[in-house]
């Protein structure tokens, strides 16, 4: 389960212990930052360098100046891949976050037979993209699947045949794997809440859904937030669970971004579109969680954490 | 902000071993009442399915009712499985996950014991800036170069590969978590160590890290559990079969083997049992390390 956080703004505020003497302090940063400079730092730079590249996978790597961005910005395949991660990531949005938030305050009650619901909520987070994709593949096959043993024939239908069966299928496996993930992050935002705002309200008379509409949602702003950074900026490099259950099919119906990265690069040989590719994945990724921030408020993320 | 992420994930990992005040309710609360049991169906049909549809013999599964247990539950489809090498897969993955998730969570946690305790110099605030910026780095974007500086190493098609990369991915919100927590300990308790005249090196092992063993803990699990289920880098990064990991090894029994559904929902079934064991021991902790530092 790969979730990019979001950008935590300032949260290690420097001015943290007083008193803490320098010798040798250094060295222990050392290790990480060796390691994430390697992998994470380099790869950054890297992936803008091979974008101005030709390369094959194997062989020499030549400069070709903006040959890979013309040959990706020209490619009417890019805005129909931009049309499908930008549907991707509206739609799993949608229909993930209320559902999520309901759970979510539904899990933040106390009650004992909540709690035990919670135990199997939680299953799907601990299953691989894989195994799920995997899951859901044989369980929708139009021959051998749960439809068809069953002999319902709303149910016989070829799932991932058709490109918009196949799209809704993406956004429900997707939505499966992850309400569970947000559910929880909403559970701890609810509890957060003060009791004594729903002690008042009660006391002015107000009803249930009165109370979900005008405390429970309003105090869950940075929750909501944080969720949706998440989300977003994680339906974006979306890979795994859509390579294995449509790669990318039928047609291109279901072809992200990131799959066409993938499909560029590794299966065309062609690393400096690929690249390409990636530096837009990384650029719209960027944008997308300071949009986010700044829909949230100046200081989202940091009263976010300080707990509202 | 460090001591809500702390109470916040005590709380997560305590649990409801201290129940608080239930919340006053008269009436049942039908919308979330049948919210829950809907989303409680959607979950269990799927996880049920693949269970009991692992115990049918092929042949049975196109006769018998999907949805029923089968009356002659066979254990062949297991076997097939290990036949198959998931005994060497499993093992690759055990590799794989334990060689990147110690060195990560030491690392970050020695980096995080630095950027907190330092008074904030230059060097450390740029560190900790960039693991910062790392947050926001989505690590599938950079895949191509990674493949590169791996081939450059030599490392090609090797745990190796795999285990480099999951390590510095890993750090970031490592550092941020176990920093928050380190945050917490009372500065007294650090002032009195160095009045003893304890080194950098003996504080952190025997005040900080026996202070903050709970988000220890919690990093530890979410690291884990993501590069266990993790299938981008052995896909892209290894090659021949004695290297799969279980989730590409998944992926090929399943486009060999695609039409014997039982066998393959075998194999989810068995990739998935370790963490699922792991989940009925360990709930509270894995549940609160997967939203560590994301909850509030």
């Amino acid at each position: 389960m790969t979730v990019p956080p979001i950008p935590a703004r300032g949260s290690a505020s420097l001015a943290a212990v007083p008193g803490g003497q320098g010798r040798g302090l250094p060295w222990l940063a050392v290790p990480a930052l060796l390691f994430f400079v390697a992998f994470g730092v380099i790869p950054l730079f890297g992936v803008f360098a091979l974008s101005f590249t030709s390369w094959d996978g194997l062989g020499e790597i030549h400069l070709t100046g903006f040959d890979s961005w013309r040959a990706v910005l020209t490619d009417p395949g890019l805005p129909h891949a931009l049309w499908v991660t930008f549907l991707v990531i509206a739609l799993s949005w949608a229909v993930q976050t209320p559902a999520s938030i309901l759970l979510g305050t539904f899990l933040a009650g106390f009650q004992r037979y909540r709690a035990v619901l919670s135990v199997f909520y939680f299953i799907p987070l601990l299953l691989s993209s894989a195994a799920i994709a995997i899951t859901y593949k044989a369980l929708l096959d139009p021959n051998f699947g749960l439809g068809a043993g069953l002999g319902i024939p709303i149910l016989v239908q070829d799932w991932l045949g058709e490109p918009v069966l196949a799209f809704g299928v993406v956004i429900f496996v997707v939505s499966w794997q992850f309400i569970p993930f947000h559910s929880l992050i909403y559970q701890g935002g609810v509890r957060q809440i003060p009791r004594s705002m729903y002690e008042a309200a009660e006391i002015d008379g107000a009803g249930r859904i009165r109370m979900f509409f005008s405390i429970t949602l309003p105090q869950l702003k940075y929750t909501i937030i944080t969720s949706s950074t998440l989300m977003v900026v994680g339906s974006l490099v979306f890979f795994d669970l859509i390579f294995v259950l449509t790669a990318g099919g039928p047609g291109d119906a279901t072809r992200v971004l990131a799959l066409e990265m993938y499909k560029r690069g590794f299966q065309a040989n062609l690393m400096g579109p690929a690249s390409a590719i990636a530096v837009i994945l990384v650029l719209v990724g960027l944008a997308l969680a300071l949009l986010l921030r700044r829909l949230g408020g100046r200081d989202a993320t940091h009263s976010q954490l300080e707990g509202a | 902000m460090a001591t809500t992420l702390a109470k916040d994930s005590s709380q997560a990992t305590a649990g409801h071993s201290a129940p608080p005040p239930k919340r006053v309710t008269r009436r049942p609360n039908w919308v979330a009442g049948t919210i829950s049991w809907i989303w409680l169906v959607i979950v269990i049909v799927p996880i049920y399915w693949i269970v009991i549809t692992s115990f049918k013999s092929q042949s049975n599964y196109y006769i018998e009712n999907p949805l029923l247990p089968p009356p002659a539950p066979t254990l062949a489809n297991y076997g097939m499985v290990i036949e198959a090498g998931f005994i060497q897969y499993f093992i690759n993955s055990v590799i794989v996950t334990l060689g990147a998730v110690v060195p990560a969570v030491a690392v970050s946690f020695m980096a995080a014991y630095a950027i907190v305790r330092s008074g904030g110099g230059r060097f450390l605030r740029w560190t900790n800036s960039t693991f910062l910026m790392g947050l926001a780095i989505p690590h599938q974007a950079t895949i191509i170069p990674i493949y590169l500086i791996i081939i450059q190493l030599g490392l090609y098609d090797s745990l190796m590969a795999l285990i480099l990369p999951s390590i510095a991915f890993a750090i970031p919100l490592s550092v941020l978590v176990l920093s928050n927590f380190i945050r917490d300990v009372p500065k007294e308790l650090f002032e009195s160590m160095r009045l003893d005249g304890a080194s950098e090196s003996r504080t952190l092992w025997n005040l900080a890290l026996p202070l903050t063993r709970p988000a220890v803990v919690t990093v530890t699990i979410y690291n884990a559990l993501t590069i266990w289920n993790g299938f981008l880098l052995p896909l892209i990064l290894t090659q021949s079969p004695d290297k799969r990991t279980l989730p590409l090894a998944l992926w090929s029994f399943q486009g060999q083997y695609s039409i014997n559904v039982p066998a393959v929902l075998a194999s989810v079934v068995l990739t998935t049992l370790p963490i699922l064991i792991l989940y009925v021991v360990g709930r509270r902790q894995l549940l609160a390390g997967l939203t560590a530092g994301f909850s509030k």
